[in-house]
């Protein structure tokens, strides 16, 4: 099963690099673009066909190492 | 009296701290592999030094947090040692939930690398108390992602306490959360630092303050 986890910092945390590429695509002419938030997306294939463990896997697996929940959250999707 | 200096992969200012705190201190410095189960016995200090460890891939210090050492070195500051995280250390130290927080990209982008005047907050630290009533400190910073981030009652919680340990004065380099570039958990023992004491051990390097701190720790152990 394909399992994807999405993560992205949370509201209110400074995103420096959603600003940076919002003042590129201004500079682009796409002005009324707001709140650009970058995140990141990791996915990988889980052996097996129970999807509920799947999904609680990849949860426990975002909460312990691939988001930072301090600063980030994260959803998680399984195919 | 013995250190030990924990190595990632990716981590660049590993000699650079052992012979920081082997010059300031005399103390007997170990290099301890991330992959290692054990700090060596009678460790009194143990330093987690500046870097890329893994690249910086995932986030800094993400994976360097979950190392098996890091088992060692979370009991070892369970028990009172005193840990030092510098730069990537302080990463790797918020990551492992040593200290809360976290460490931001730098508020404008740039990649920061410049001598700084620290405000020493709190002069009652193991790590701060061999400043002897001076209130200032200098030292380097090199770093994209020294921006601290904590949510407002994490930040009142720490001025409130006391632990916060050094700020940054005059311009903020990279947007931290109320100018703060170091702080202690709530015991005291586990000290976060942006700037590096490693890169201001002696007077040639431009400041000597680095090895008051590595002085002052070592003097509590």
């Amino acid at each position: 099963m394909k399992a994807k986890v999405h993560v992205y910092l949370k509201p209110g945390v400074l995103d420096v690099q959603g600003k940076a590429i919002e003042g590129a695509l201004h500079g682009l002419g796409w002005r009324d673009v707001s709140d650009v938030r970058v995140g990141k997306t990791i996915e990988f294939e889980v052996s097996g066909s129970d999807r509920a463990k799947a999904e609680a896997e990849a949860k426990a697996m975002a909460e312990k190492l691939l988001a930072n929940t301090v600063i980030e959250s994260f959803r998680v999707e399984v195919a | 009296m013995r250190a030990s200096v924990v190595v990632f992969p990716g981590s660049n200012c590993d000699r650079d701290c052992a012979t920081a705190v082997e010059r300031s201190t005399g103390a007997k410095v170990d290099m301890v592999w991330h992959q290692d189960s054990e700090l060596p016995e009678g460790t009194d200090l143990i330093v987690l030094p500046g870097g890329f460890s893994y690249g910086d891939y995932l986030r800094c210090g993400a994976m360097a947090a979950q190392s098996p050492i890091m088992q060692a070195v979370k009991a070892a500051g369970e028990r009172g040692v005193a840990v030092v995280g510098v730069c990537n250390g302080f990463q790797i130290l918020c990551e492992a939930g040593m200290l809360p927080g976290a460490l931001l990209r730098n508020a404008r982008l740039k990649y920061i690398c410049k001598a700084v005047d620290l405000e020493i907050v709190n002069a009652q630290t193991r790590f701060t108390a061999g400043y002897v009533g001076r209130r200032e400190a200098r030292m380097t910073i090199g770093n994209g992602e020294g921006n601290f981030f904590a949510d407002e009652q994490t930040l009142d919680r720490l001025e409130g306490e006391g632990q916060v340990v050094f700020r940054y004065k005059g311009e903020n380099p990279n947007g931290s959360a109320r100018n703060i570039a170091g702080i202690v958990n709530e015991r005291g023992n586990v000290l976060g630092m942006m700037p590096h004491p490693d890169r201001a051990f002696e007077h040639e390097l431009g400041s000597a303050d680095g090895a008051i701190l590595f002085q002052s720790v070592m003097a509590s152990a």
